[in-house]
């Protein structure tokens, strides 16, 4: 198991190291940070060995997470991982200040024992540092089935918030040919809810999880209003019953009380891109760079995408930039090394085109511009209400945030689209271009 | 602000004003100062010089001072342990304080005190502790066991900790189980043979359902220790596989690797045919595509796992090809290996996206990603044929970038592709050729060296491009020099009119003028080869080369399946299995799927280690023997001292001990007692070294005078065996003495058979009189070296010797598995052609050949487990399959 623990800041100064396990001496904090932080090269492997001591290693915001081991262990980044998301929940963020005794005590000593990773519920942690009296229903919590949810939560107002972020990735290749996409989407929930209560999620019948799913998907494709969405996979929170889902395809659980990701989601089938973005790069000498991008809308009649907004990126050595474009403004971020085009709201099947001139500097740096991807981020509004006989209130304000990137010439890795939507205590019926998730609340 | 002040300097000074501080009435001050205290060790400051102050502390009802105070404890305790028994008391009555946090906080840390004299007084708080009636002090209990038993084992066994913790596997509290599993499962890796983790099918069951309540951590401890049973048949396997795999849904990437494991062990058990065991290998195949979404450190791990997977089932991903391509922002790391996994993946249906794919990768921005993109296109000639062509192309296009580490590469996989296909692509070797002279990295200089050389009789100017290599000769790399040694011979071979200067140029460099002894011996056999028989020459240096393997870089089948047990550790991402990176005994046995036909670990290991040792160790100690001899030899003999023989033949015998046991070491046994032949004892060996038979004597005077004049003289017998000189004693023998003596013997003598066959009847004479003897030869070493007949010869001679020839024997209690026998006997010349798997049953199809002719085939059956071979033999002359029987045995059991 893991035998030491240490985090360190940006510079390498030690934040917190924590010996668990007899075989790894005191020197190895030492050698993580020579060998690791300040290693000339760049670091080409995450699992490392040094001098017979295995160590991991991840970087969240300026700070490294080290775990060292003598043995042959399980994968501990998901640990180190939850420990920064513990880190973040206590304190709403990472950073050197989260490294207080009184907390790293209770924290690394309950979430890690000899080694061995005992409990990350934040909940629970957050109970645990603020534990004083002697009677305390923190233990039987911990160790119980319901770890992630204490006894006695009251609430005046019984609120539950679902967002649906989803991201569109798209590979494509220079020729403009799309490689392969997929959206990869999560529900995040904030629940407010008092008591222990019972979630019950039905899964959208058409929804059908690998394939399995008859109802002849193949001979009406070409009805996309009605499609059925084949999800590829999906993997859930802690709190959800797995060996329920498996044999009803029923998602029951009891939530956490606050904010927390129930579900990640995966499709690959049948995803329309909502914009195709169509970039020209063509080099005028050793000084001059000339960017053309089009943006095509490629959406249903019925929804307005708003808030537009492509990221642009140029050179390190640029000098200026000329820009003309035919819809909203744009402009050129040095800071950001990037040209920002906004445009307030475009329709379905529209089409926008923006073309700049970038003056280089010449320089004696023989690598070439390694072209990173454009992004592009935009909200879509858009939300269907089913089963409005239930007796709950819902508010209109839904938002879709769906972000999409792409990118130039060469090679396009485009990580897309999030949408985020909010309602309150209400059955929500989601819909977007390329996936559709209904979900059935009972039981509160 | 504040933390920085606790994270500031701890000196001299403030040493002495925290302990002011921590002796202070005030409780606020006391807290704050030991708040300091942490702050400063946390950071790895060293405050061991305040332990008796924080101790003192210790004493408090303030929950959150003696979390710290603990902590200090745990650091410290084993700096000071004459201190830390101070604590001792307070551990002892915390542990029945009325707040289960604190007990718990108490076992946690007494466990963490790895001080030898306070372990005993904790036996008593813990047993109490494991029976809490609260789950977390019991929770944390199980771990605590597991942490005394690295303190001292021996008191963890005799306080009969380990039986409560078994008990703990069946609490009602599913943290508890799998606290209790993960604490036994790590002592049992340091006891392999105990029967720790008792797993049956009741615990079996009571895990799964620990599985479905506990938390995430738990779940994996759990999956881990299931991952150990063996199920024992398939209709268990599935049923546990039915229950595991639900947790291919969980969000803790750590549950989905350690899921996956058990589903790929256990899967071995499920017979392929079953529906269920297509429906298992489709639920695979998402979640691991899903890894690939996580965090890149994730991706690293699920992507080195998936590697392995792939080797091992290629059907599970063989449609995902796509989500293996590279992205823009992917760590280096992600990208190599994506990389390699696209290459495993490739086949006929993908690969012209591949060859896309890859193409684009070569004209990255890295030049580690970009040189293996290149090689992965030559890889991908070799493992699909029809793409070769298409790769070829590419290759080339590439070599026109002229970007020098892109052509180098090319240049070195268009070597192997050459291998593979060879007289089909070499028109591209003008286009080669073109790029000599940028070619600065000494594997691109030895490919281009190999292909001007290989095909010197297509490309005009050879001799040209070959002595402008020549010049810098001395600089080279060994490998390119090397290769240049044999490219010029191979060309002198083609040309030899033209090319004889240089090939007199690079001899003279290679064995004159070089260090290298690879080389000069290069360069002799070829100068030998050269001026003796060209022609010889010719077939050896022209000879046709095999054609290379499709996959050069699978790993090997038996370190696969242990690394595939290891799904999830840290042995998956290092590919290397645990033993390779962990000291000491902890977890390094060896892991094996199940149903696979390899013996158990157990008999593995202990045939291992009885095989090493005898073959050397007799040797040593004959060597000693004769030195203590040599000492003892009393001075008063006559003839010249002997000393310096004797050293000889100490040295003679540790060379012949050394090879002894590679050939398999053999007792020598006494043929000639020293009652029979007044005082002359002769004891021996035969062997067959190199080709050569030979008798290997020792001849010791126990007489009391000194023995002259030896010579030795064989009966006619089976094999025609005769000395193939005479006895080389030149020396006296004087009394107490011994010689070693080693007679070459050939197979040309009268030959008349004997009963039983492998008798030989020897006399030896000396000065006082001729001895008679028979002794008994092992028929092995009469098999000879080219006695491995070719598959179709030996099929048919197998059907064609009559079926009364054929003899069946049993070879009991040996322990080796088939492989290894194969090997063995193949030391003995006897030659495995063929194997054959039939229901665990390894079939080995051997042949050996006797010096006077006769074929032996044989058939070797070895079942895994079974300690009993069964050997059918079949010989045309079927009076030697006893003792080829015999021979078998006698190799084997060696």
């Amino acid at each position: 198991m893991i035998g030491g623990l240490f985090i360190y800041n940006h510079k390498g100064e030690v934040l917190i190291s924590r010996v668990y396990r007899d075989d790894i001496g005191r020197n190895a904090v030492d050698a993580f940070r020579v060998n690791i932080i300040h290693a000339r090269q760049q670091v080409r492997s995450p699992v490392t060995n040094i001098a017979h001591t295995s160590f991991f290693h991840a970087k969240r915001s300026n700070i490294w997470l080290a775990a060292a081991t003598k043995q042959n262990v399980i994968m501990v980044f998901e640990s180190l991982y939850k420990m920064c998301d513990v880190m973040a929940a206590y304190f709403g963020k990472i950073s050197e200040d989260c490294w207080t005794p009184k907390e790293n005590t209770v924290l690394t000593g309950n979430i890690l024992d000899f080694g061995y990773p005992q409990n990350s519920e934040t909940g629970a942690l957050k109970t645990f540092i603020t534990q004083q009296g002697v009677k305390s229903q923190i233990t039987s919590q911990v160790t119980g089935q319901i770890g992630w949810r204490r006894e006695g939560i009251k609430y005046r107002r019984n609120e539950l918030f679902l967002d649906v972020l989803e991201s569109v990735n798209l590979l494509m290749s220079p020729q403009g040919q799309v490689l392969s996409t997929n959206v990869s989407g999560r529900v995040v929930m904030k629940s407010y809810l008092s008591g222990m209560p019972e979630c019950k999620f039905g899964m959208n019948d058409k929804i059908v999880i690998e394939k399995q799913g008859k109802g002849g998907r193949s001979e009406d494709g070409g009805k996309s209003s009605k499609q059925s969405i084949a999800i590829d996979d999906c993997t859930f929170h802690h709190c959800v019953r797995l060996s329920k889902f498996d044999s009803e395809r029923s998602i029951s659980f009891i939530p956490p009380d606050g904010e927390y990701e129930l579900m990640r989601y995966r499709t690959t089938k049948d995803i329309i891109l909502p914009f195709r973005v169509i970039p020209l790069v063509r080099e005028v000498g050793r000084t001059k760079l000339e960017v053309k991008v089009v943006i095509k809308s490629n959406f249903k009649s019925s929804l307005l995408a708003q808030k537009i907004e492509v990221h642009i990126p140029t050179p390190l050595n640029t000098s200026g930039v000329q820009l003309i474009c035919m819809k909203g403004k744009a402009k050129y971020k040095a800071s950001e090394n990037a040209i920002i085009w906004k445009i307030k709201r475009m329709a379905e099947m529209e089409e926008s085109q923006i073309s700049a001139e970038i003056k280089l500097l010449p320089t004696n740096d023989k690598k070439k511009w390694t072209r990173p991807p454009l992004s592009m981020n935009f909200e879509v509004r858009y939300l269907k209400v089913f089963e409005s006989k239930l007796n709950y209130s819902d508010h209109d304000v839904i938002k879709w945030f769906v972000t999409s990137d792409e990118v130039e010439s060469t090679r396009c890795a485009a990580d897309a689209a999030g949408a985020d939507e909010k309602k309150e205590g209400c059955p929500v019926t989601s819909s977007s271009s390329s996936s559709l998730l209904l979900f059935l609340l009972s039981a509160l | 602000m504040m933390n920085d002040s606790l994270f500031s300097l701890v000196c001299a000074g403030e040493i002495f004003e925290l302990k002011a501080e921590l002796n202070s009435d005030k409780k606020e001050k006391k807290k704050e100062a030991v708040k300091k205290v942490i702050a400063s060790m946390t950071v790895g400051k060293d405050v061991s010089a305040l332990f008796p102050d924080v101790v003192n502390c210790m004493q408090t009802d303030n929950l959150e001072l003696k979390k710290l105070v603990y902590l200090y404890l745990m650091n410290y305790a084993k700096s000071q342990p004459d201190m830390a028994i101070m604590a001792v008391n307070t551990f002892v009555k915390d542990c029945e304080d009325p707040n289960p946090l604190i007990r718990a906080l108490a076992v946690r840390t007494m466990g963490c005190i790895r001080v030898d004299k306070i372990t005993e007084y904790l036996c008593e708080p813990l047993r109490k502790c494991l029976k809490d009636e609260d789950p977390y002090v019991r929770k944390t209990a199980a771990v605590c066991v597991a942490k005394l038993h690295d303190i001292n084992a021996q008191l963890v066994e005799d306080q009969g900790f380990l039986d409560t913790l078994k008990d703990l596997i069946s609490d009602s509290n599913p943290m508890v189980v799998a606290n209790a599993v993960a604490a036994l499962s790590e002592i049992a890796e340091s006891h392999p043979n105990s029967n720790l983790l008792d797993l049956n099918p009741q615990t079996i069951n009571k895990l799964l359902t620990a599985l479905n309540e506990c938390t995430e951590w738990g779940q994996i401890f759990i999956l881990d220790c299931l991952a150990n049973y063996t199920p024992r048949d398939d209709r268990e396997s599935q049923s546990i596989c039915e229950r595991v795999t639900p947790r291919l849904s969980h969000a803790n990437s750590a549950v989905v690797l350690s899921a996956v494991k058990v589903l790929m062990k256990f899967m071995e058990m499920l017979p392929k045919d079953l529906d269920y065991y297509g429906t298992l290998l489709k639920k695979l195949a998402p979640p691991l595509v899903t890894l690939l979404s996580a965090e890149p450190e994730l991706q690293y791990v699920a992507l080195r796992n998936i590697n392995l997977i792939v080797q091992r089932r290629p059907e599970i991903l063989k449609h995902e090809m796509k989500v293996f391509f590279v992205k823009y922002n992917d760590p280096i790391y992600v990208k190599l290996e994506k990389l390699d996994i696209m290459i495993r993946l490739a086949s006929q249906a993908n690969i012209a996206q591949v060859l896309a794919e890859l193409k684009e990768y070569a004209t990255e921005v890295d030049v580690d990603f970009v040189r293996k993109a290149v090689r992965a296109i030559g890889r991908c000639a070799i493992k699909v044929e029809q793409s070769a062509e298409r790769c070829v192309s590419t290759l080339l296009d590439l070599i026109q970038t002229k970007v020098n580490y892109v052509v180098q590469e090319a240049i070195v996989v268009i070597k192997d592709i050459f291998r593979k296909y060879p007289n089909k692509y070499e028109s591209v070797i003008a286009t080669l050729c073109e790029n000599l002279d940028s070619l600065d990295e000494p594997e691109a200089r030895a490919a281009m060296i190999w292909i001007v050389g290989e095909y010197a009789e297509r490309i005009d100017n050879a001799d040209e491009l070959l002595e402008s290599f020549l010049e810098g000769f001395h600089d080279e790399s060994t490998q390119v020099q090397l290769q240049l040694l044999t490219a010029i011979v191979k060309l002198f071979l083609k040309k030899p009119t033209e090319t004889q200067e240089l090939v007199q140029q690079v001899l003279s460099l290679a064995t004159q003028d070089s260090d290298n002894p690879d080389l000069r011996d290069r360069g002799y056999i070829y100068w030998r080869l050269l001026s003796t028989d060209p022609v010889a020459a010719k077939e050896v240096v022209l000879a046709e080369k095999p054609l290379i393997s499709e996959e050069t870089d699978l790993i090997e089948p038996t370190l696969l399946e242990e690394l595939i047990c290891h799904i999830g550790t840290l042995a998956s991402v290092y590919h290397k299995p645990p033993s390779a990176f962990v000291e000491g005994s902890r977890g390094v046995q060896h892991k094996r799927l199940p149903g696979s036909s390899v013996e158990s670990p157990d008999t593995g290991s202990a045939a291992g280690v009885s095989e090493a040792p005898p073959a050397v160790i007799p040797s040593q100690g004959d060597l000693l023997g004769d030195l203590l001899n040599l000492d003892l030899t009393p001075p008063t003999t006559t003839g010249p001292p002997p000393p310096s023989s004797g050293m000889q033949m100490g040295a003679m015998d540790l060379l012949g001990g050394g090879l002894d046991s590679l050939v398999g070491y053999l007792h020598s046994t006494v043929w000639l007692p020293a009652m029979k032949a007044k005082g002359l004892e002769i004891s021996g060996t035969f062997a067959r070294r190199a080709g050569v038979i030979q008798m290997e004597m020792t001849l010791t005077n126990k007489a009391m005078s000194v023995m002259t004049d030896f010579a030795i003289q064989f009966n006619r017998n089976s094999f025609g065996l005769a000395p193939a000189g005479p006895l080389q004693v030149l020396t006296p023998l004087s009394p107490n003495q011994s010689i070693e003596v080693t007679l070459p013997l050939n197979t040309v003598g009268p030959v008349m058979k004997m009963e039983p066959l492998n008798n030989l009847q020897v006399a030896v004479k000396n000065n006082i009189d001729v001895f008679y003897f028979s002794c008994q030869y092992p028929i092995s070493m009469l098999f000879v070296e080219d006695g491995k007949m070719e598959r179709q010869v030996f099929l048919a001679t197998w059907k064609d010797i009559p079926n009364d020839n054929e003899s069946q024997f049993q070879i009991k209690d040996c322990h080796l598995n088939s492989d290894a026998a194969s090997n063995k006997l193949q030391g003995s010349n006897i030659f495995t052609i063929a194997k054959r798997t039939v229901e665990g049953q390894d079939m080995l199809y051997q042949s050996m050949k006797l010096t006077n002719g006769i074929w032996v085939l044989a058939e070797l059956r070895v079942q895994a487990g079974n300690p009993n071979y069964t050997i059918s033999l079949k010989c045309r002359a079927p009076e030697v399959s006893q003792c080829v029987f015999q021979s078998y045995e006698a190799v084997l059991k060696n």
